[in-house]
């Protein structure tokens, strides 16, 4: 009997194990079909064409859209994309691009595609936002700032098919930046059809508010201050390729074809064993959270599987945690210290030679980074292609810095102003204290240095009429190509429009850097783009400082999540498992 | 009876007249158009502003505008929200019954574990027990709500890991809201993964129920033991010693109900607390109800949104207490014979 009684229980204990086991299979793998990110904001709009802010490109850009050309994340190059090929003539003037075939748009609640991408989206989406006659020009605002600020659009002579899946652009002048363009976050290929559809149904705004794309995650919903919901797009083109061999035309040069290796292999992760289902992950979310405590919290209690820009402050927190994984890679960004050439005398090189080895620039990047940023040299962080590794770097260099200004007949108690930005950006966190710690330094050479700070548009706009002696500020890119850092930081055209803040006007170096777009041989440009880091540490309109780390948190259970210095966050091809 | 509810009813619909005037006045009070305070549209240009006002009689005398506003209330024409652009009766429609669950909950809470452990103490009064209950009472009801759900965060979420500590839950379900109660919500739900569901948002509720709930029983067991002791001194309960009644008989028969009708009355009060309580721990709790949606509209100065959500939480407020006293009186005859009207 109690013999029984034991035996009955101890069925009863392995059943009920069994049961929870399974029960808790059940939930890892509900909890595995869907990726939650934290995201700091709401997207102004779905259609990233629109805005330039990263929030609007994360949650748009790299999900619901693809574009004809992407950059590769660890290499910086252009590598293809929805165009398969593209072929530049020789006077550099006219591209023509092969596009995918079988590429198919969303199918959702409001649109079923009848037919797959071909040469009119393209022609849609470029028209969109360069031809003011174009129907949907004016759609949301018929403002498209990125487009604006490169005057992109009056650079562009005819966008034309050639067939269904071939199509020509005709520049007007060359532009050796202008594949990079096309691979920015802002300029996506939007559906054609769907335009035509929404016209015809008599509400073409929804082309922004429910965006039909070609990427790896379609629009579910939208609740402004709580989430974006997407799901996975089955038909996703990149998933179809590991399996289908790709019939479209063969590359047009060495280069091109070793990257289009490197693409596909960024598409699944390469170092998984099963490339061929795209993706076990079904959902993506993100949780609008714009406290950045409670993202770190969030993602520290597994509600979050990644979260976007986490504080400086909080990258320990982050480190310490053994489930949590903080990726850092140099961003594109340049944070320095200009002078304002126009002034005496920091019109002589020589005393801008002085003030920068007066600085130590490594007790900078400790006290004001916390090491989360690299010592810069030029202004092109490592990120971008023509990166000059062995470029001249000022050094700390007290006597010879004393022996400077005293050659320069500046005497000692010469006093100045240094102007620290009032905001935070990644690639300056705390620009005060920079200007503390510099302040001390110029004084052992016998330079008194005023701090100077106004609310940030009043800052803006004495920097604009150049009243400054020296200023504490930086540029993030948003692209790439180093015509993208060098002409807005530097270039005499930069002056008015405020963005050059050395109020620096140097004719070899706009020849220079004008020559640069001339050319597509990448080692010709990078050869120009030396020979302007060696005109800029003779001239020294600026000390470049830091390019800052670029971070992304998640957890362990996400598998091939890619930071992209270039731009928005991608989920494509991310896998999770508990 | 009837002449109770009538004067009840009475009493609602002279205090939500009031009301109704005052946040009608806001749309004057506020800063800004008139126009945007009272509809949450921003008129394009003047043909449409003309149309607006002609259509919310604005360019009439301030009684038909009245009028009009509170036709508009009834029929659910709320306006819309300056930053969300949508309609504030969807949006309250959401938040609100977020918060009320919340409360519910929390008021369950108060009332089973609360009142039983009040009796308790009173029974046993100075006892080691008691004073056990007592001082644990004292302290948890003398918590600040919200340093003590920050407190529960702490521990629970971010050191042990055991609850979730935003939401109502996880986003990866898709739960359409029909009752706006999330567990009823999913016992709805057409879903596969129901229990997995059910099991998510309970434990997404856990946190804040304990937060607001605990306050709530603290200060419910206390009303409790004052009750009971009070009716244990009464001469009744005298006399149904000396008959010789069993310490149970005379609990079941004479403690029990006489004790909890001073405390009926008192649970009136406590549900302004509690939805108060509810609203400051959901910001918290990053909780979508109504309290969250306010401090948001105050933040971005949503006029709409705020004139309609004071409107809604004092609403809401006015009859649950009313009806609570209401049910007070059906139980309880004698309170007639020397109050009235009481809220």
């Amino acid at each position: 009997m109690s013999h029984g009684l034991v035996k009955r229980l101890s069925l009863c204990l392995c059943s009920a194990l069994l049961v929870a086991s399974c029960a808790k299979q059940n939930k890892q793998a509900f909890y595995n079909t869907g990726i939650i990110y934290c995201s700091e904001s709401n997207p102004v709009t779905f259609n990233p064409q629109l805005d330039t802010s990263s929030t609007t490109s994360d949650a748009s850009s790299h999900q619901l859209y693809d574009r004809l050309l992407d950059f590769d994340p660890e290499s910086g190059r252009i590598v293809p994309s929805l165009a398969s090929s593209w072929l530049v003539s020789d006077d550099g003037l006219t591209y023509a691009f092969q596009l995918r075939k079988d590429v198919w748009f969303h199918t959702t609640k409001y649109f079923t595609p009848s037919r797959n991408f071909n040469a009119d989206d393209v022609i849609f989406s470029i028209d969109r936002w360069r031809l003011t006659s174009h129907p949907y020009h004016y759609i949301s605002g018929g403002r498209y700032p990125y487009f604006e600020s490169i005057g992109l659009a009056q650079n562009i002579a005819a966008v034309e098919r050639i067939n269904g899946y071939r199509v020509e652009i005709t520049l007007k002048r060359r532009d050796s930046s202008f594949l990079a363009n096309l691979a920015t976050d802002f300029a996506v290929i939007l559906s054609e059809e769907y335009a035509t559809q929404l016209s015809q149904a008599g509400t073409p705004s929804k082309i922004d508010e429910l965006p039909i794309g070609t990427g790896p995650f379609k629009f579910e919903s939208y609740r402004k201050d709580h989430f974006i919901k997407y799901r996975r797009h089955d038909n996703y083109w990149r998933s179809s390729l590991s399996t289908a061999e790709d019939d479209t035309a063969p590359p047009d040069n060495n280069r091109e074809s070793e990257v289009r290796v490197d693409d596909q292999n960024q598409a699944f992760g390469n170092n998984t064993p099963n490339d061929g289902e795209q993706t076990t992950v079904e959902q993506l979310i993100f949780d609008i959270t714009p406290r950045s405590s409670l993202r770190l919290a969030k993602l520290m209690t597994g509600e979050c599987d990644a979260t976007a820009f986490p504080a400086q402050t909080e990258l320990e927190v982050i480190r310490a945690k053994d489930d949590l994984i903080l990726a850092e890679k140099p961003g594109l960004n340049i944070g320095f210290w200009a002078f304002n050439t126009q002034r005496p005398p920091f019109d002589n090189p020589d005393v801008r030679r002085a003030l920068a080895a007066a600085i130590d620039k490594n007790t900078l990047l400790e006290a004001v980074y916390f090491d989360s940023a690299i010592r810069a040299k030029t202004l092109l962080p490592a990120a971008s292609w023509a990166f000059q590794n062995d470029a001249d770097d000022t050094a700390y260099n007290p006597v010879l810095a004393r022996k400077l200004l005293a050659d320069a007949g500046i005497e000692t108690g010469f006093s100045m102003t240094i102007w620290a930005m009032p905001v935070e950006r990644a690639y300056n966190p705390n620009a005060t204290k920079m200007a503390e710690l510099i302040q001390r330094y110029l004084r052992d050479v016998g330079v008194e240095a005023t701090i100077v700070s106004y609310d940030w548009t009043t800052f803006r706009r004495h920097l604009r009429e150049g009243l400054h002696d020296s200023v504490l500020i930086g540029w993030s890119a948003d692209n790439g190509d180093p015509d993208n850092f060098y002409r807005p930081l530097l270039s005499c055209g930069a002056i008015p429009s405020g963005t050059n803040r050395a109020m620096w006007c140097n004719q070899d170096y706009d020849r220079l850097i004008n020559d640069a777009l001339e050319t597509d041989d990448i080692e010709a440009r990078k050869a120009i783009y030396r020979q302007v880091n060696r005109l800029l540490y003779e001239r020294l309109p600026l000390v470049p400082i830091a390019h800052a780390y670029r971070y992304q948190a998640y957890r362990t259970e996400l598998e091939g999540i890619k930071i992209n210095p270039f731009g928005g966050v991608r989920f494509g091809g991310v896998k999770k498992a508990l | 009876m009837t002449q109770i509810l009538v004067r009840y009813c009475t009493l609602l619909i002279l205090t939500l007249l009031v009301l109704t005037i005052i946040s009608f006045s806001l749309a004057y009070l506020f800063p800004g158009d008139v126009l945007e305070n009272l509809t949450g549209l921003v008129p394009q240009n003047d043909i449409q502003r003309a149309a607006l006002e002609k259509q919310f009689k604005l360019d009439q005398s301030y009684v038909h505008q009245f009028v009009y506003y509170v036709s508009n209330l009834l029929t659910g024409e709320w306006g819309y929200s300056f930053t969300s652009g949508l309609p504030l009766r969807e949006e309250v429609g959401i938040a609100m019954p977020a918060t009320i669950e919340l409360a519910t909950y929390a008021m369950l809470m108060a009332l089973f574990i609360g009142i039983p452990l009040g009796y308790y103490a009173g029974i046993r009064c100075y006892s080691t027990s008691d004073y056990a209950i007592n001082s644990a009472s004292i302290t948890i009801y003398s918590f600040p709500v919200f340093w003590f759900a920050l407190l529960l965060i702490l521990i629970f979420s971010l050191q042990l890991d055991v609850a979730p500590l935003s939401g109502r839950i996880s986003l990866l379900y898709h739960i359409e809201p029909v009752s706006g109660f999330i567990l009823i919500d999913i016992l709805l739900a057409d879903t596969e993964n129901k229990s997995l569901a059910l099991k998510d948002a309970l434990s997404h509720l856990a946190l804040p129920t304990f937060a607001i709930g605990a306050i709530a029983t603290a200060s419910m067991a206390r009303m409790a033991r004052r009750s009971v002791i009070d009716v244990k001194h009464r001469p009744y309960i005298a006399a149904a010693i000396s008959r010789g009644l069993s310490s149970w008989q005379i609990f079941f028969r004479h403690i029990l109900r006489n004790a909890l009708l001073p405390i009926l009355p008192l649970m009136a009060i406590q549900i302004t607390t509690l939805i108060t309580n509810a609203m400051i721990v959901e910001t918290l709790f990053s909780w979508p109800g109504i309290g969250n949606w306010l401090i948001q509209a105050i933040y971005q100065r949503d006029y709409p949104a705020l004139r309609i959500g004071m409107m809604a939480v004092s609403t809401v407020v006015i009859t649950l207490t009313i009806l609570v006293d209401l049910f007070n009186r059906v139980i309880d005859p004698s309170r007639e014979k020397y109050e009235r009207a009481a809220v």
